[in-house]
């Protein structure tokens, strides 16, 4: 697939949250006002790309030359948390306003199905090393596509009447089912459509 | 005792009540069937990392206890994984992806952190049952409403001469499809979840 392919794949029809259901405890528990969604959503981008490259790595010259493929997914999530500390320390060092801003997202980001999901899906779809870094930035940038909309969104039902039962998670789940069929409008016709 | 073992079906529910654990609820959630096994691998691994926590809680060092407690849980993952592509490999299929998810599931770590690394292997041990069947109800119940609307069936495990799916007279044939998709399954979980809401405000007010 060309790579503006797996990119409008990734950010549109296959969008992680809205259509794959991956990551979405951070969108729902983050993304309460703008800024700290915008956060989120460039932390789990940079570590998405940095988890794509690094599990590509491991899986073509550690786990399948030594023939041990089933240690994949302890492999992997292995190296997504050593990852994050190590770009925790590395953003600490060079940029401490960077570090406030992404800080407290950081740990969070481990458990975040989203970084292991497109480690995951990278083997599944058989991609070399530079098609897997672009399903992963792809990927990201769709994550903060889908949590930025939605806590613009939230902002304003801040400030609307909700039944009292629905308040907060129900209503962003609701408000996430008609973002996800205003997504359904991306699929495999348009992009057939729009690279011939 | 028996307390820690109730408590997560239903007044603790981890995806209704604490809300974690969402990605495999909506991701499998399409048919009854996908909920079970989902489910019955996160009782396994959360038994297994329970059970080894609580073990091991003298020994593993305040630090590293994530890290420790994450290589732990992927092992359990790696054996369901195993298992289930080995002797049920349909069911493997259609779980795809979330099933090697099962270590990112906040539930799972959740519980090594809040409750095993605290407490002693029996109560642990009885935890972990509580929260991973009603892990599995909540899933069930998403999968029920999904694909009673979305397909007009309810598919089970085949029995001898029962194939293993009931078809819903009347939805069997003009199905509300939008159930099945990503859109339903969110709508769907904002809907059960603000019912969850609205009877433990009921239950609140009568107390």
């Amino acid at each position: 697939m060309s790579y503006i392919g797996i990119i409008i794949t990734f950010v549109f029809i296959n969008n992680f949250i809205l259509t794959q259901f991956l990551g979405l405890c951070p969108f729902i528990g983050v993304s309460k006002n703008v800024e700290s969604a915008v956060g989120m959503g460039f932390a789990v981008t940079f570590v998405m790309a940095l988890a794509s490259i690094s599990s590509w790595v491991i899986y073509h010259y550690v786990l399948v030359p030594l023939d041990i493929v089933f240690l994949q997914t302890i492999s992997f999530i292995l190296v997504i948390a050593a990852l994050v500390q190590f770009v925790e320390l590395v953003i600490q060092k060079i940029s401490p306003a960077l570090y406030k801003a992404l800080g407290i997202f950081l740990p969070l980001i481990t458990t975040n199905c989203a970084v292991l999901g497109i480690a995951l899906i990278n083997v599944r779809n058989d991609y070399n090393a530079l098609e897997s870094f672009i399903a992963g930035i792809a990927a990201g940038l769709g994550f903060l596509l889908a949590i930025l909309l939605m806590s613009t969104i939230r902002v304003k039902l801040d400030t609307e009447w909700v039944p009292k039962p629905f308040r907060g998670i129900p209503i962003a789940f609701i408000t996430g089912g008609l973002m996800a069929l205003a997504f359904m409008a991306f699929d495999n016709a348009l992009l057939k459509n729009l690279l011939g | 005792m028996l307390k820690e073992f109730t408590k997560g079906l239903i007044k603790e529910n981890p995806v209704f009540i604490i809300v974690l654990g969402l990605c495999p609820a909506l991701g499998v959630s399409t048919k009854v069937i996908n909920s079970l096994g989902m489910g019955a691998g996160v009782i396994f691994v959360l038994l297994g990392s329970n059970i080894f926590v609580s073990l091991l809680k003298n020994f593993i060092p305040e630090k590293v206890r994530i890290p420790a407690y994450i290589v732990i849980i992927a092992s359990f993952v790696t054996i369901v994984e195993m298992v289930m592509e080995a002797f049920l490999p349909a069911l493997y299929d259609s779980l795809g992806v979330f099933v090697p998810l099962i270590v990112v599931n906040c539930i799972i770590l959740g519980r090594a952190e809040a409750f095993a690394n605290k407490n002693t292997v029996k109560a642990s041990i009885l935890d972990a049952l509580g929260m991973g069947l009603g892990f599995t109800l909540a899933l069930v119940i998403i999968a029920l409403v999904r694909e009673v609307f979305g397909l007009g069936t309810i598919t089970l495990f085949p029995m001898g001469s029962f194939n293993g799916v009931i078809e819903i007279p009347g939805l069997i044939d003009s199905p509300v499809r939008v159930f099945g998709l990503a859109a339903g399954a969110l709508l769907v979980m904002g809907l059960l979840k603000a019912l969850f809401t609205w009877i433990e405000d009921i239950r609140r007010v009568k107390q």
